[in-house]
């Protein structure tokens, strides 16, 4: 607990963190141990080249995405705070929370998840996935094992699944409305991150 | 839809007659089965019969001089013309007995339909063992005790553990694997020593006069009561249809208990002789617990390679590619009984791990082969287990005593009810989704005991348990119990406490493509964190099972798209079966190949399956084409294998007939697509490729018909297609156009006839032309996968309607 305490005093306004994300004192300390395994120069920031040499992410077809997802446009460097807000995203969602409309949506539930979902999709941020950006993550996804042709009718027939409002992309709604099956809590959600 | 409706009418005189007859088969087979099997009263049937069939052979061999003189001294009578030797056959004419009644009762229950939807058929098949027991009694014969624990283990089990490990559905089950082995492993210790321990106190108390039963005895009868069964299981699960995660947290269970099984019976058994347990001999046991689970597992997975292996040089030989499977699985289970390992986990262990790389080599027809030979195994089987059980209750030397009888019915409901309770308690603490109070009853509940139980207490030495016959009585009750009580009353359960029912419904592509995003996702965030989780250990395993050992284990080219080209088959066969169930097949003249067979099978999932969907169905095919795309190319090679069902066999049973309308259909999707960039003769934007050609598949089944596509409600673009319109024309002019064009015209010219003889239907005409165009599609890949499609003949050419496509 004592190495809990002093590392925890190292971070500045670390109440407010956890009050935001939800994280528990030992989680915080855990992801500032990885983000200064991470940040190699010791200077407080990461870097994308600081993501990059994690191997295992550079094999992942989406990897550069979740780097990106990361930073906030413009910025080239992201910080801790920043880093354990986008993580918090994949803490198990609380099951009895007050449904209460006049706080935020907390960041771990499920439209959140849903959103940072979508947002790695939606690469220009117009809020939709258009039929290029679609096509863009298939062809990461299928890794050249499928023709183009095959790509296009999929990433047709996925359109055409989803858009409602016929115009030719998908919004948030709709995304979420295709997935409403799927259990994104189990799906999007890391267990040490309770 | 007349014809069919002809062969249907189901309240007419016709069934009637039909069930009548074949009741009454049934009743001479049971007459004959119970005059013939009581003749029969040992269980080493073989070996008595081998002395009976000497008799008979001794003048060939000179064996017992006197017997054979018999032959030599000439009384001179009339040479036999006819002679009854029953002997000769006896034993493989009973087996064969025993089977066809089995499948007749099958049969006999799906006649009587209100009966098989309230009553479980283990039920019925009980009670018909019952009966055929009292017959035989009746006659005066001695029941034979048919559930001969040799016949039992060796014999019967196998199939139904092997079916239920080939088919597995991994995902779930390992997804879950922290759960099953919690309520496997802890929960049958739990209830072993709750149960045995408990019974152990209540027969100390005075007045029971069970004073003389011991500890060690009592333990023993407990660990053999507690094991949850899985062919009960099986035969039960089965027809409620519940989802997957219960089915198979109950099926999971219900396998990995029988290492905990195998440690406490011997366990108990060994030591019962001695009298005590000595600590030592507790971390003996667990010691060997592990050992019997893990060697298990490793012996399982070893024969598994094997088969694999195997199956990677079958090219040349396919007729004989299931046998591999059966016999390397088969071997598998006898190396661990072998060794008093756990034969089930081996069984299963072989079985998932041969899978994926055996699918991937052997043709299509072995596929099919492996599967239908596995199912009716298991079902014949299982029904013969069934029935063995109710013989068994009417034969087997009972001793009743209501005291430990009706004690160790509470007893195991009891202990089953907290045990389950208490561990969801803690795994619910690690469980991302938690197990609800309805999860938990439905577990509790569906912990039924079965054979196995049975036939573990029939091996147990009368000497040393001189309590046997009192057990065995106790072990039948708590069976019957469960089974008849808690299996009948199961489903009605489910249906009042609204537990969720299996997901009917496939995966849209949508779900298909964002869960594996989110796959891809969830590894990454992993890794950020450094935390290596659950995705990390299953992308790790991917990852090397794609470098390494597929390809060791999967012939050729394969091991890179192991599943496309055979996928685009499977996805034909799919489009084509829709197309003749959805309406076309009802127009289809004497001419269409195994017409009958498929009229007679009724489209259950289909219409459900059109009013639910919010798409138009005929892009149903190209659907799959992507979903299987999506499945075998999407970098985790997920394996969405669908949950256990006997039922869902019903759309396959025209694979081999279609083979070559198939292809033909897919020409028919290529053509189709170069026909939508050409123009947009159906006025509907981004119209999928393949809608024109169900169109003139319709068309060319029945040009009259209006077909509509079921509108969806919530606006999803619909396709009308209004066939009475002049465009059908039009749809058969492009033809001609293209016919003109490329190189496919041969093949177009037979088309276009058979679109114009529309009393033809879709002719089936063999053209190589197809193999030109669907090379384009496919590049290099097209040849091993066709080839290997195409390359198994069968065991008679005869068979095919048409013959196999390429020369």
């Amino acid at each position: 607990m004592g190495t809990t305490n002093s590392t925890l005093s190292k971070i500045p306004n670390v109440e407010e963190l956890m009050q935001e994300t939800g994280f528990t004192p030992a989680h915080i300390v855990r992801l500032y141990d990885r983000f200064e395994a991470l940040d190699k120069e010791k200077t407080g920031l990461l870097r994308p080249q600081d993501f990059g040499a994690i191997n295992r992410l550079a094999m992942n077809p989406i990897g550069d995405r979740i780097i990106g997802a990361f930073f906030s446009p413009g910025q080239e460097t992201v910080d801790f705070h920043s880093f354990v807000r986008i993580l918090a995203h994949f803490r198990p969602a609380d099951k009895k929370r007050p449904k209460d409309p006049s706080m935020p949506e907390p960041v771990n539930s499920r439209t959140s998840k849903l959103k940072f979902a979508f947002q790695l999709y939606d690469q220009d941020k117009d809020g939709k996935i258009s039929r290029a950006e679609l096509l863009q993550v298939l062809r990461s996804m299928l890794e050249m094992q499928v023709t183009e042709e095959q790509l296009e009718s999929i990433a047709d027939r996925t359109i055409q699944e989803a858009d409602l409002d016929k115009d030719d992309a998908i919004s948030f709604e709709e995304f979420r409305k295709s997935l409403e099956k799927v259990n994104i809590d189990h799906k999007m959600s890391i267990r040490f991150l309770r | 839809m007349s014809v069919r409706v002809a062969l249907h009418s189901p309240s007419g005189s016709r069934s009637f007659l039909e069930r009548g007859l074949l009741l009454l088969v049934i009743l001479i087979l049971l007459e004959g089965t119970v005059l013939t099997l009581g003749a029969a009263s040992s269980p080493d049937i073989g070996a008595q019969d081998n002395t009976g069939g000497h008799d008979h052979r001794d003048d060939h061999r000179g064996i017992e001089g006197s017997r054979g003189n018999t032959n030599y001294t000439y009384t001179k009578k009339a040479f036999p013309v006819l002679s009854l030797d029953y002997h000769h056959i006896q034993v493989p004419f009973e087996i064969s007995l025993w089977v066809l009644l089995a499948s007749l009762m099958k049969l006999g229950f799906h006649l009587i339909p209100r009966l098989s939807s309230i009553v479980p058929e283990s039920c019925l098949l009980i009670v018909v063992g019952l009966l055929v027991g009292g017959l035989i009694k009746l006659v005066g014969e001695e029941v034979p005790p048919v559930l001969d624990s040799k016949l039992f283990f060796l014999c019967l089990l196998p199939p139904i553990i092997l079916d239920a490990g080939y088919f597995l559905p991994i995902r779930p089950f390992m997804e879950n694997i922290g759960t099953i082995l919690m309520f496997a492993v802890v929960g049958t210790l739990w209830n072993a020593f709750f149960v045995g321990g408990l019974l152990y106190a209540v027969c100390q108390i005075e007045g029971t006069y069970l004073s003389q039963v011991e500890l060690l005895p009592c333990l023993l009868f407990g660990s053999i009561i507690s094991a949850v069964d899985p062919v009960a299981v099986l035969a039960v699960f089965e027809e409620i249809h519940i989802n997957e995660l219960l089915h198979i947290l109950v099926f999971g269970e219900s396998l990995l208990n029988d290492a905990v099984t195998v440690v406490l019976y011997h366990l108990f058994e060994e030591y019962s002789g001695a009298g005590e347990v000595t600590p030592m001999d507790v971390v003996l046991g667990v010691i060997c617990f592990l050992i019997v689970s893990l060697g298990g597992i490793a012996v399982g997975a070893i024969y598994g390679i094997l088969a694999a292996f195997t199956s990677r040089f079958t090219s040349h030989t396919r007729v004989i590619e299931p046998l591999f499977v059966f016999v390397y699985s088969y071997m598998a289970y006898l190396s661990a009984e072998m060794f008093h390992l756990s034969g089930i986990m081996a069984l299963i262990a072989c079985g998932a791990v041969m899978r994926p790389y055996v699918e991937a080599n052997i043709s299509h027809k072995s596929h099919t082969t492996v599967k239908y030979f596995l199912k009716m195994w298991s079902s014949v089987s299982e029904t013969l287990i069934f029935i063995f059980l109710g013989v068994a209750t009417v034969a087997g030397p009972h001793s009743w005593n209501w005291t430990f009888v009706s004690v160790t019915v509470i007893l195991c409901l009891v202990s089953r009810v907290i045990g389950v309770v208490g561990l969801t308690f803690i795994i619910n603490k690690f469980r991302i989704v938690k197990l609800t109070t309805k999860d938990q009853f439905i577990v509790a509940y569906g912990g039924l005991r079965g054979a196995i139980a049975f036939s573990l207490g029939y091996l147990l030495d009368k000497d040393l348990f001189p309590t046997k016959t009192m057990f065995l009585t106790a072990i039948i009750t708590e069976i019957f119990f469960t089974v008849f009580v808690q299996g009948m009353t199961i489903k009605p359960l489910v249906d009042l406490l609204a537990v969720k029912k299996k997901q009917e419904a496939k995966r849209s592509i949508n779900e298909e493509i964002h869960t594996q995003f989110l796959d891809h996702l969830l590894t990454g965030i992993e890794d950020i964190c450094g935390h290596y989780g659950h995705h990390h250990w299953k992308d790790k395993l991917n990852r090397f099972n794609k470098k390494y050992i597929k390809k060791c284990l999967i012939a050729g080219e394969r091991y890179k798209e192991p599943q496309l080209i055979a996928f685009y088959h499977k996805m034909e066969f799919k489009q084509a079966i829709e197309l003749v169930e959805s309406g076309g097949g009802v127009k289809l003249p004497s001419a269409m190949p195994s017409q009958v067979s498929m009229q007679n099978i009724q489209p259950k999932k289909l219409p459900p399956a059109v009013a639910e969907r919010a798409l138009p169905q005929f892009t149903k095919g190209r659907e799959e084409e992507i979903r299987k795309i999506l499945r075998s190319n999407l970098q985790k090679t997920r394996q969405r294998l669908r949950s256990y069902n006997r039922h869902t066999l019903m759309a396959d049973p025209f694979e081999d007939g279609w083979n070559d309308f198939l292809l033909k259909k897919q020409r028919m999707i290529e053509l189709e697509k170069k026909m939508t960039e050409m123009s947009n003769y159906l006025t509907v934007p981004a119209a999928p490729p393949d809608s024109p050609t169900m169109c003139r598949a319709r068309l060319a089944s029945d040009p009259n018909a209006f077909y509509n596509i079921k509108a969806s409600s919530d606006g999803v673009p619909t396709i009308q297609v209004d066939l009475a319109s002049p465009q059908s024309p039009d749809s058969v002019n492009m033809l001609n156009e293209f016919s003109k064009r490329g190189a496919t015209d041969q093949d177009l010219g037979q088309r276009e006839g058979a679109d114009r003889d529309e009393d033809q239907g879709l002719m089936m005409k063999p053209s190589s032309a197809g193999k030109e165009e669907k090379g384009e599609e496919e590049g290099g890949n097209k040849n091993p996968g066709l080839m290997r499609c195409l390359s198994d003949p069968g065991p008679s050419n005869e068979d095919e309607e048409d013959e196999p496509f390429l020369p």
